[in-house]
């Protein structure tokens, strides 16, 4: 039994100055339209939380429901920092697969402030992410500044590499209607950014941005006998893998001071982010050779050459060579974020993990437009965020 | 009398000057936390619930580095004028922990490599109170 991916829907990122909730519903609309329903079809809906939004963010469920007009339909919200909307979408699917619901909505949303993400309001002094800028001044930037430095000293990644993720993604995003900056973009514009967190650029971290982002979900059988009219080639989704991490987590995650201590104990046999995929991949009887396609978390430039290596397009230390070889650009043998990714797209978090899943889906479909990957049949999202959170989906045609 | 800490807890510095980060060893099972956790074991292995307060290697090698171009955002309060603030990743190799703090000031990215030896220290926040900071180790110590 599996579940399929029956519509997808987007309202543009930007920065809008609008209600998260209007992002949301448009998004909604244009799902349940591309799937050729009504809303009043729809058993379950479930809300990624924003958390920069007020009561309404923390209770999405309920906040969309409304929006869209009380139906009676059942309604959860659930919040897990960058994997809230791939969550979602499992607790969705779950619920489907149970036999308890045919048809769900998931809807992400989100209205981003200007600038670094900052810690909630009010003095936290037990808040780890309070903390980490109180005591160090330690943005987001700052953490992704680690990774890519590591990579320099460990696997000889340059500062062209990472803008040439960059420039990659930009190409990519300059052909997504939904994408926020539609602009190619060079090395040498790149370089001339301001440096934000050492060794990374302004242009090689992604910006904070409005979006919203849904997908029906439906059982097989329901799909089946309500195929109203010609979506192209059923989507499924093969896998969701929402782990944790395992003890001890010895790479220092945000919001964090430390790592986990390794003298006690011995470190796992995949660090974190690859324990996502894998376990993914596990589920769907699949693997990286099987992948035509991938979304991922690029945070920042350098974070997409770590995740080639933590989905297993690669070994360690070998996602430059691939990147310059130009397997992961439109075109190459595994386009990696055809969407024009995070950097195209800046993050709105709780939408985004959903909105990896509409760009597989409409690969998948084979309407992807001018970024179409030639005959994709098999793509992976990945994400990974705060606190332990991180996701990877895998959608088959 | 010690200057003001900006947390409770996590560092001390002794009556000759230095300072110590101040972690929690499990009595069960070895294992070091910090910042200190109180009471259950993070190890999901370990049922311990005693934890004792141990000083941290005051050496390490760095693990990663980077600095802060822009001032960051409150509750940070940034110096004025602005000089980048450069952070270190430390590797403590005696118990295994990566351990994040500031270098002191005047130490900039480009005097800093992945693997080289730093030592602990601490330093005051533009608006006062002390946080526990890194420093290229003393080449003769
Ligand atoms: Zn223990």
């Amino acid at each position: 039994m599996s579940v399929r991916v029956i519509g997808v829907g987007m309202h543009p990122w930007g920065k809008w100055g609008r209600p998260f909730t209007e992002y949301g519903v448009a998004a909604a609309r244009a799902a349940l339209g591309d799937a050729g329903i009504a809303w009043t079809d729809v058993d379950f809906l479930v809300g990624a939380d924003t958390i920069r939004n007020g009561y309404p963010g923390f209770v999405a469920g309920s906040t969309f429901a409304q929006a869209l007009g009380w139906s009676g339909a059942r309604i959860a919200s659930c919040y897990a920092a960058c994997a809230s909307g791939a969550q979602a979408i499992d607790i969705a699917r779950t619920r489907i697969l149970a036999g308890l619901c045919d048809v769900a909505l998931v809807v992400g949303a989100d209205a981003a402030p200007k600038g670094f993400f900052r810690p909630v309001g009010g003095d936290r002094p037990d808040d780890p992410d309070w903390l980490r800028f109180r005591l160090l001044g330690a943005t987001n930037p700052a953490y992704f500044a680690l990774y890519a430095r590591r990579r320099m000293a460990l696997y000889g990644a340059t500062p062209e590499d990472f803008a040439a993720v960059k420039v990659k993604n930009a190409a990519a995003g300059a052909l997504n209607p939904d994408a926020r900056y539609r602009k190619a973009v060079t090395a040498a514009e790149v370089a001339a950014s301001p440096v934000v967190a050492d060794p990374l650029r302004l242009l090689d971290i992604c910006a904070t941005s409005d979006g919203g982002a849904a997908v029906v979900l439906a059982s097989e059988d329901w799909a089946r006998r309500h195929a109203g009219r010609d979506r192209g080639p059923a989507v499924r989704i093969a896998a969701v893998s929402t782990v944790t991490p395992r003890f001890p987590n010895t790479v220092l995650e945000m919001p964090n001071f430390a790592t986990d201590s390794s003298a006690a104990t011995t470190p796992p046999e995949r660090p974190f982010r690859a324990s996502i995929a894998h376990a993914a991949y596990e589920e769907a009887g699949l693997g990286p050779g099987d992948l035509s396609l991938a979304e991922v978390y690029d945070l920042s430039t350098a974070l997409e050459l770590d995740w080639y290596e933590d989905i297993g397009l690669c070994g360690e230390g070998e996602a430059e060579k691939l990147l310059r070889a130009g397997d992961t650009a439109l075109g190459g043998r595994v386009p990696v974020n055809p969407s024009g990714g995070l950097a195209s797209f800046g993050e709105a978090v709780p939408a985004q993990a959903i909105a990896q899943v509409c760009e597989l889906t409409r690969q998948l479909r084979g309407e992807a437009g001018p970024r179409q990957v030639e005959g994709a049949r098999t793509g992976i999202a990945v994400n990974q965020g705060l606190f332990g959170h991180g996701s990877a989906t895998i959608l088959t045609r | 009398m010690d200057a003001e800490h900006a947390v409770d807890g996590w560092f001390v510095v002794d009556a000759g000057g230095d300072a110590h980060l101040l972690g929690a060893r499990c009595a069960a099972c070895g294992n070091v936390s910090f910042p200190r956790f109180e009471g259950f074991c993070r190890n999901p292995g370990c049922e311990g619930t005693e934890q004792e307060e141990v000083r941290l290697s005051r050496r390490g090698r760095v693990w990663s580095y980077t600095n802060a171009g822009y001032p960051p955002p409150p509750p940070y309060v940034a110096a004025e004028p602005y000089t980048p603030v450069t952070l270190a990743a430390v590797e403590l190799a005696g118990e295994g922990l990566v351990v994040l703090g500031q270098v002191v000031p005047g130490i900039g990215v480009d005097e800093l490599r992945v693997g080289m030896e730093m030592e602990l220290t601490c330093g005051p926040l533009a608006d006062g109170p002390l946080v526990w900071m890194w420093r290229p180790a003393a080449a003769a110590a």
